[in-house]
């Protein structure tokens, strides 16, 4: 199942070029941007691993698309995200987050209906490989 | 950039339009007119810039063309204007497309070399991405290499930085200052490096006229000027401060002034009876310059660690 979060995530995936661009735009705005990864997209996984720390003060896409290539060689098959932060409320804020990467099969997000109290149901959610 | 790729290639380049198109020309001759001196150096950006120019227009007309190296090692001693043409070198290498961005990174051993195991690939990475897309210039490079310690981590920050000279040629320009003989047993004992830099450009001292001229126009940046008289002394002074320990070129220059203008601030507080008018205000007298230690000779600065490493202000 295509998860779907963050910016993009309806189009099909980005290309490196067209990653790149958005990058530049990211920097162009002064945001900085952290890889983050996981293999666990439940939407409720909100804190994914970080891939080393944002990267502050950089004027071109190229660093960023480098530190890509390591964390694609090391998790290929997670889902990697890019994170772009904003500090001009002086405190770094998430503005934009676009999935980069995607394993190959990515897993369900399966809906589990548990009855409570009589007859009414409890929704929740888990991911399935 | 200019739309090359989709039109049929032109069959003519000129080289004329393009060295006006490009803003090149108008660089130089900022350099021409900024800089004073420095004519080897300026030479030799000429000619880089020709080089580059001339591979542009190859690309243009479909020619066979490579990337030309361009990391380079400017030596020289201190105080020759290395970060100041480094700059301008950025600038240069952005008009002409061979950089993106075209920032400088200036940083020394401290900024690239870790503390600890697996501190210094990170921290010369975190530069190096920075870097990218402009110009990484290190300064006094040769403290990266510490052959009287194996264990130093000097040596990660270099291969690593070996590694990115040669994969990310088209991504960044690593230029490597420092005095010329460090520099050259550097280049000794990193064969790597040597191989991978193609210009180096060296930086000769300053003659006196020169630094007489540099010390004119700083001030003249900083809104003040000599009188005649002080102009004179200016010129001994620069005479004396040569022969003496410490010199830095321009940057023995730079400070000077800068107590010169503390004198003189001094000398308008305490004797100032009346109002003082612009022309007093921006005014650096003989008197300002002559009470200077370096006249009187006595002593050689006795503490080289000293960092401003010159007469303290009177």
């Amino acid at each position: 199942m295509r998860i779907t979060q963050g910016c993009f995530s309806f189009l099909p995936d980005l290309t490196d070029d067209q990653i790149s661009s958005q990058v530049e735009y990211c920097l162009s705005k002064g945001w900085a941007i952290g890889i983050e990864y996981t293999d666990d997209p439940h939407p409720r996984n909100t804190y994914w691993e970080m891939w080393g720390n944002p990267m502050f003060d950089l004027q071109d896409p190229k660093g960023v698309m480098m530190e890509l290539a390591d964390c694609r060689k090391q998790y290929g098959d997670s889902y990697i995200r890019f994170n772009a932060f904003d500090s001009t409320r002086g405190f770094e804020t998430v503005t934009m987050s676009f999935i980069v990467n995607r394993p190959k099969v990515e897993p369900k997000l399966r809906m589990i209906r548990t009855e409570v109290d009589g007859r009414s149901q409890r929704y929740s959610f888990e991911t399935v490989r | 950039m200019d739309g090359e790729t989709e039109a049929p290639l032109p069959t003519t380049v000129d080289l004329r339009a393009e060295y006006e198109s490009s803003g090149v020309r108008q660089l130089l001759e900022e350099l021409d007119t900024e800089l004073i001196g420095l004519k080897p150096v300026k030479e030799r950006l000429r000619e880089t810039a020709a080089l580059l120019l001339v591979e542009r227009a190859r690309k243009s007309l479909g020619l066979s063309h490579h990337t030309p190296t361009l990391h380079m090692s400017f030596t020289g001693n201190p105080g020759t204007g290395k970060t100041t043409v480094a700059l301008k070198m950025a600038g240069l290498l952005k008009r002409l497309g061979y950089v993106r961005k075209g920032h400088l990174v200036s940083v020394t051993r401290d900024d690239l070399v870790g503390q600890y195991i697996g501190h210094t690939a990170p921290k010369t990475k975190e530069v190096l991405k920075k870097a990218m897309g402009g110009v990484l210039f290190i300064d006094e490079a040769y403290y990266l290499y510490r052959p009287d310690n194996e264990r130093d981590y000097g040596q990660e920050a270099i291969e690593i930085l070996l590694q990115i000279m040669e994969n990310n040629r088209d991504d960044l320009v690593v230029i490597l200052a420092g005095y010329a003989d460090r520099m050259d047993k550097f280049f000794e004992s990193n064969p790597g490096f040597r191989s991978r830099i193609a210009h180096h450009i060296d930086f000769p001292n300053y003659e006196n006229s020169e630094l007489l001229a540099i010390s004119d126009s700083m001030l003249e940046g900083q809104g003040y000027h000599f009188d005649d008289e002080a102009r004179a002394v200016m010129a001994k002074y620069i005479d004396l401060r040569r022969q003496q320990p410490h010199f830095a070129n321009a940057r023995s220059i730079r400070n000077a002034l800068d107590r010169a203008r503390l004198r003189q601030a001094n000398r308008l507080f305490t004797h100032a009876t009346g109002p003082v008018g612009a022309d007093e205000l921006s005014t650096i007298k003989a008197v300002d310059l002559s009470s200077s230690r370096v006249f009187t000779m006595g002593r050689p600065d006795s503490d080289p660690a000293e960092k401003h490493d010159e007469e303290t202000p009177a």
